[in-house]
């Protein structure tokens, strides 16, 4: 069985939020969408997103850090959602895992939502259904598109490379061996959702960098060096 | 959570429906076993459906303002098998059907005994469908409260005692409604249902009180810390993402001061038992009027509306825990 997620690296990502608006431009304008604003550019503006982007910080002033923690649907393996959504709008897909809504089918119970822990849903107040990640599923089951676009946008978005996208169970995938190398780990593990989405820890990175790398002892490429000239005569020394 | 009054509505009403029945259908048990020296009569069962069919009704309109798309509601019972609210949305209409054949097999008179057991147990038509209905309402009682009992994230709904408050409350309602309608058709029954809405209320306070003291004592399973994925003891959050609102910030909130809260729930203890209890006494040791059985109702329905918003206002849904900074 294929499961397809994200993994998001919390020490490479800047908070950008490149990832929220390319999700945003590319969901609204395709099958998922429109993904409705209220008062979008007035007081109080609100909107239905798929990802945010939040800001952490940990320890206390002077020694503290900051991580951007980007917030979406993780398609989990064992998705709460799903079974008490009473119409069956809400379903995990077989081929691939990917946790969708049948927008045509959803009554805007709300109860999923209830159910998720992570607040993953949001309800569309115009169109009056829920919403949440699809993965771009438009795009990634596009046979059309070249292989390296058939991505989720915010994959494509981000400058920083953060986010990873693939086959979690397919032990030799980008995103299995990120998750094994680098201490992927799951949000809430305590629920058992068994979310398909990992993320990978802020780490220490240190450099160690020399004294004798910062200031130049010598110069061992002679680079710089005045070469002498004698050359023999130069068109200067031609009598006319 | 955010208290919606649609489901607020929705819940006390149906409770108050089902209770009802449960006192009609009790009523009817106890003149068959002979222990009750008065009849209800005929018309009693039948105004009391009515009644608790309205009731019922009542709430399932008001469930519709619930619902983004009432008009694809007939979708809902579709998933039974794996959702509660499914179910409710089945058991309901069940529920009206047979409370509407129950008061219609009166309507028609058909009480002369099908089969007779002994001296006195004797099987009517009536008492067929009354004992239908009666699995019926129980089981709308369970469809209900599970929907909340059965999401585990919430802690503080995620217990039996959900369950058994929903239908306490159901009970002693309805049954005090069944003591103000026996007074209005003054059939000598008031004391019957009132003692019986005595008994009910003061399980329904034990048990509130039991869920009141263990969620005070509840620590939430999940932290900032596992809901982030960062050890740290000191984690927090300085921006939610966005600087107004969102759907997670309106569906999980209550918005209301911590005194708000605590207003609300000593006025639902105030409301919902000992008022209602005091009013309700004079009825059984012979005084009473009307107005004091209504006064009676009306200050327990009333605090079951309080009942109802603050078992919103209590939850605590784990999503909490990733908005918590507004900037
Ligand atoms: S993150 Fe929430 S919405 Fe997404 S699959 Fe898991 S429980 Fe469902
Ligand atoms: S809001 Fe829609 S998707 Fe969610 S449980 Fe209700 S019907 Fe299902």
């Amino acid at each position: 069985m294929t499961q397809l997620a994200l993994v998001i690296d919390l020490n490479v990502c800047v908070g950008c939020h490149a990832c929220v608006t390319s999700c945003k431009e590319w969901n609204t304008s395709g099958w998922a969408g429109p993904m409705s604003d209220h008062n979008p550019y007035d007081a109080d503006p609100s909107g239905t997103f798929f990802n945010r982007v939040q800001t952490y910080e940990f320890g206390s002033y002077p020694n503290t850090e900051t991580v951007h923690f980007p917030k979406s649907c993780l398609h989990c393996e064992e998705p709460p959602c799903v079974p008490v959504c009473p119409t069956g709008a809400s379903y995990k897909r077989e081929d691939n895992g990917v946790v969708l809504v049948d927008y045509d089918k959803c009554i805007g119970c709300k109860y999923c939502s209830w159910a998720c822990p992570y607040g993953a849903r949001e309800f569309d107040e115009k169109q009056r259904v829920m919403k949440k990640c699809t993965l771009c599923i438009d795009r990634i089951s596009d046979t059309q598109l070249p292989e390296s676009e058939r991505k989720p946008a915010c994959v494509l978005a981000c400058p920083t490379s953060a986010r990873l996208f693939g086959d979690v169970h397919d032990p030799d995938s980008e995103v299995s061996v990120a998750i094994r190398e680098q201490g992927g780990y799951p949000l809430m593990p305590e629920w058992g959702t068994n979310p398909g989405n990992h993320y990978l820890p802020r780490r220490k990175i240190r450099l160690h960098i020399h004294e004798d790398e910062l200031v130049r002892v010598n110069n061992p490429l002679q680079k710089e060096e005045i070469v002498p000239i004698d050359s023999g005569d130069t068109i200067d020394d031609v009598a006319w | 959570m955010h208290p919606a009054f649609s489901v607020i509505f929705l819940t006390t009403l149906i409770g108050v429906g089902q209770g009802l029945f449960l006192a009609l259908f009790t009523a009817q048990l106890y003149r068959l076993t002979g222990l009750l020296e008065h009849d209800p009569g005929t018309l009693f069962y039948q105004y009391g459906s009515l009644l608790a069919l309205c009731f019922l009704a009542l709430g399932l309109f008001s469930s519709v303002f619930h619902l983004g798309r009432p008009e694809r509601a007939w979708r809902t019972a579709s998933r039974w098998r794996s959702s509660w609210l499914s179910r409710e949305v089945i058991a309901l209409p069940l529920t009206m059907v047979t409370i509407a054949l129950y008061a219609l097999l009166h309507y028609l008179g058909l009480t002369q005994p099908l089969i007779t057991i002994g001296e006195d147990f004797s099987l009517d038509p009536t008492l067929i469908a009354g004992t239908v209905a009666t699995v019926m309402v129980f089981s709308l009682f369970i469809c209900t409260s599970m929907i909340y009992a059965a999401v585990r994230f919430i802690q503080q709904w995620h217990t039996p005692l959900t369950v058994l408050n929903f239908t306490l409350f159901g009970i002693a309602s309805g049954f005090m409604v069944a003591a103000l309608l026996a007074a209005w058709m003054e059939n000598g029954l008031v004391s019957f249902f009132g003692g019986w809405a005595v008994v009910a209320t003061t399980l329904a306070l034990f048990g509130r009180s039991a869920a009141l003291y263990r969620n005070h004592k509840l620590r939430g399973k999940s932290s900032l810390q596992s809901a982030i994925g960062v050890r740290h003891t000191i984690v927090t959050q300085k921006a939610m993402g966005f600087v107004g609102d969102s759907f997670n910030t309106r569906e999980f909130f209550h918005h209301r001061s911590p005194r708000t809260v605590t207003a609300v729930r000593n006025g639902f203890l105030l409301l919902l038992f000992p008022l209602p209890l005091l009013l309700l006494t004079p009825s059984l040791v012979g005084g009473g009027s009307l107005e004091l059985l209504l006064a009676a109702f009306g200050s327990q329905y009333l605090g079951l509306l309080a009942e109802r918003w603050y078992f919103f206002a209590e939850a605590k849904h784990p999503q909490n825990l990733y908005y918590q900074t507004r900037s």
